[in-house]
């Protein structure tokens, strides 16, 4: 069809007029730069997701020898006995991720809260610094900050410390998704339940958190996945531990730093306690993390929300 | 302009500004009781601002600030020790983009006001959302499915909604900032017809950019212009007969 600004093809696109040929060989021109830059962003993709790959394949290609119910179930046995496994590990992290969770799940949503409903106030700009500083420290230094601050005045590793380093880490990841998921919520919602005669408070709890609810879930999930991995912050404060876990007050045994241990010493049957080690936490993170995907694309395609 | 009845809503000397820009200047308005009273004028004249400052939601913006006296059935809403929350409940708001809850239900969303003021009765929650959807002309498309979301809705469903919504608390006064302008055409006249219903139980301001629609649905018509309130007569009236060469000018569509 023809209009004033070109041809309007079939697929509703519009194209120049055409004046001989030059219109032509600059079509042709452009989609071969087209073609090209496509194929060096698939390039770029491939080089980013090969490491994905390069990592899981070799993890489940060394670790899947060790794997049984035994793993998971047994203390690791001393150098040279056979079998024995990390259940102390994989428990162990489980507590500190759990205890972890506790307590650093509710301070960063409530930060996360406070940066995106009062944003123009000076405490939130100040509240915001403070976070942004926060994830960007290394996490051994917040390992030592705890051994400093709680290892020592206690006079112990313990599992407390090592959850309180976890949860020092989780906050700030937290924090900032809420923050992010909840200035998606336009102002006119926040308005609209403010002119329905409904304190402030109970609008941002009830209507706008309560709405993005699955929005801060997700940005929880990845935050916990993220502090299962930790080792560095756990060398200092949680320790290590032959044993199963006894009380929040003593060293635990962790999957990360386990992983650590075993992975540099001499013995065989630990080096594949190691790398069994590495194909449960990795497979952990990436089911946490794709489950929490699928949830969200479930969302989206449901119910629109907003 | 004298009214018949005692008004229901009363501006006096109302100012309002952002900052140091002052955005209305002086507006006195009654509202007669069960009426629609339309506020007219061309894009940035105040009658957002000058409707917001009827609900306290004008002091809700940062850095925003009021004069003068808004008196609510004789008393006024401006008044120490006032609490913008209660006068809220009294003064609803229906706003341009319709805005239901998101991830709330259609039933969650018109009882929404009453739940969270701590309403726990079944019964008065389902009689409430049902008179309240009806006098929104919604309940015959919804009945079946009040319990899919309410942004499943068109954006003429959400929009009565969201007057269903404000219906539902039983404010005596209701406010409109230009409710139909993202709609389309038979949303637009539906919401009109509503008007019509809805003053039996309530008395409507609304705001309007739309002149045929508030020569259509109001009883009254306030012409601003600049912050300042220009004109203010029964509709026929000030459509026919304006007073003021300004609000003739702007009528017959030579500015704004
Ligand atoms: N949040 C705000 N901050 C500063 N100025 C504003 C704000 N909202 C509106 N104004 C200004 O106030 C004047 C009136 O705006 P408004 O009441 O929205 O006009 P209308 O609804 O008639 O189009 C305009 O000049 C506008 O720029
Ligand atoms: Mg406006």
């Amino acid at each position: 069809m023809k209009t004033e600004l070109g041809n309007l093809g079939n697929d509703g696109l519009l194209r120049p007029l055409k004046q001989g040929d030059n219109f032509s060989r600059l079509d042709f021109r452009r989609t071969v730069k087209n073609r090209v830059m496509l194929g060096l962003l698939g390039l770029a993709s491939l080089v980013a997701i090969l490491p994905l790959l390069f990592i899981l394949y070799y993890v489940i290609h060394r670790g899947i020898a060790g794997l049984s119910i035994r793993f998971f179930t047994q203390l690791p046995k001393p150098v040279g006995e056979t079998g024995g496994g990390l259940g102390n590990a994989v428990l162990g992290t489980l507590i500190l991720v759990g205890l972890g969770s506790i307590i650093g799940v509710p301070v960063g949503v409530a930060s996360g809260v406070y940066l995106a409903e009062y944003r123009r106030s000076k405490y939130a700009n100040v509240l915001r610094s403070a976070v942004e500083l926060l994830a960007g420290v290394p996490s051994i230094i917040l390992g030592i900050f705890a051994y400093a601050l709680i290892v020592v005045p206690m006079k112990g590793f313990s599992a407390l410390a090592g959850s309180i380093a976890l949860a020092v880490i989780l906050i700030p990841t937290v924090a900032k998704t809420t923050e992010e998921v909840l200035k998606l919520v336009p102002d006119h919602i926040r308005e609209a339940g403010l002119a329905l005669g409904l304190p402030r408070w109970k609008v941002i709890l009830r209507i706008v958190v309560y709405g993005s609810r699955s929005g801060i879930l997700t940005g929880v999930m990845l935050g916990v996945a993220r502090i299962s991995g930790e080792s560095a912050p756990l060398l200092f404060t949680a320790l290590n531990s032959q044993y199963w876990p006894h009380g929040l007050l003593n060293p635990i045994s962790s999957l990360p730093v386990q992983i650590y241990t075993y992975a540099i010493s001499p013995f065989d049957e630990w080096t594949q306690l190691a790398w069994t080690g590495s194909m449960v936490l990795v497979l952990f993170v990436l089911v946490a993390n794709l489950s929490m995907r699928a949830l969200i694309y479930q969302k989206g395609s449901g119910g629109k929300t907003k | 302009m004298k009214l018949t009845l005692e008004p229901i809503l009363s501006a006096k000397k109302v100012n309002a500004y952002f900052g140091a820009f002052q955005a209305i200047k002086d507006v006195s308005l009654d509202v007669a009781p069960h009426s629609v009273t339309a506020l007219i004028g061309p894009s940035g004249c105040g009658k957002s601002t000058f409707l917001r400052t009827l609900n306290r939601l004008h002091e809700e913006i940062p850095g925003a600030r009021f004069e003068g006296e808004v008196l609510l059935e004789g008393e006024d809403i401006y008044a120490r020790g006032m609490d913008p929350v209660q006068v809220r409940r009294k003064i609803g708001m229906v706003f341009q983009k319709p805005n239901p809850f998101p991830s709330l239900s259609i039933f969650e969303n018109v009882v929404v006001g009453l739940t969270l003021a701590g309403v726990r009765n079944r019964h008065l929650l389902e009689e409430t959302a049902e008179s309240a959807l009806k006098n929104a002309a919604l309940w015959d498309e919804v009945k079946d499915k009040l319990k899919a979301p309410g942004t499943s809705l068109s954006g003429g469903q959400q929009q009565r909604l969201c007057i269903a919504r404000a219906l539902a608390v039983k404010p005596p006064v209701i406010l409109m900032d230009e409710p139909t302008s993202a709609l389309d055409p038979i949303s637009t006249a539906r919401i009109e017809e509503l008007l019509g219903e809805m003053k039996k139980e309530v008395t409507v301001i609304i705001v309007t950019h739309n002149m045929q629609q508030a020569a259509r649905c109001s009883d009254h018509t306030a012409f601003f212009l600049l912050g300042e309130l220009v004109e203010h007569a029964r509709s026929p009236t000030l459509f026919s007969n304006p007073q003021d060469r300004r609000t003739e000018q702007y009528i017959t569509g030579r500015f704004g």
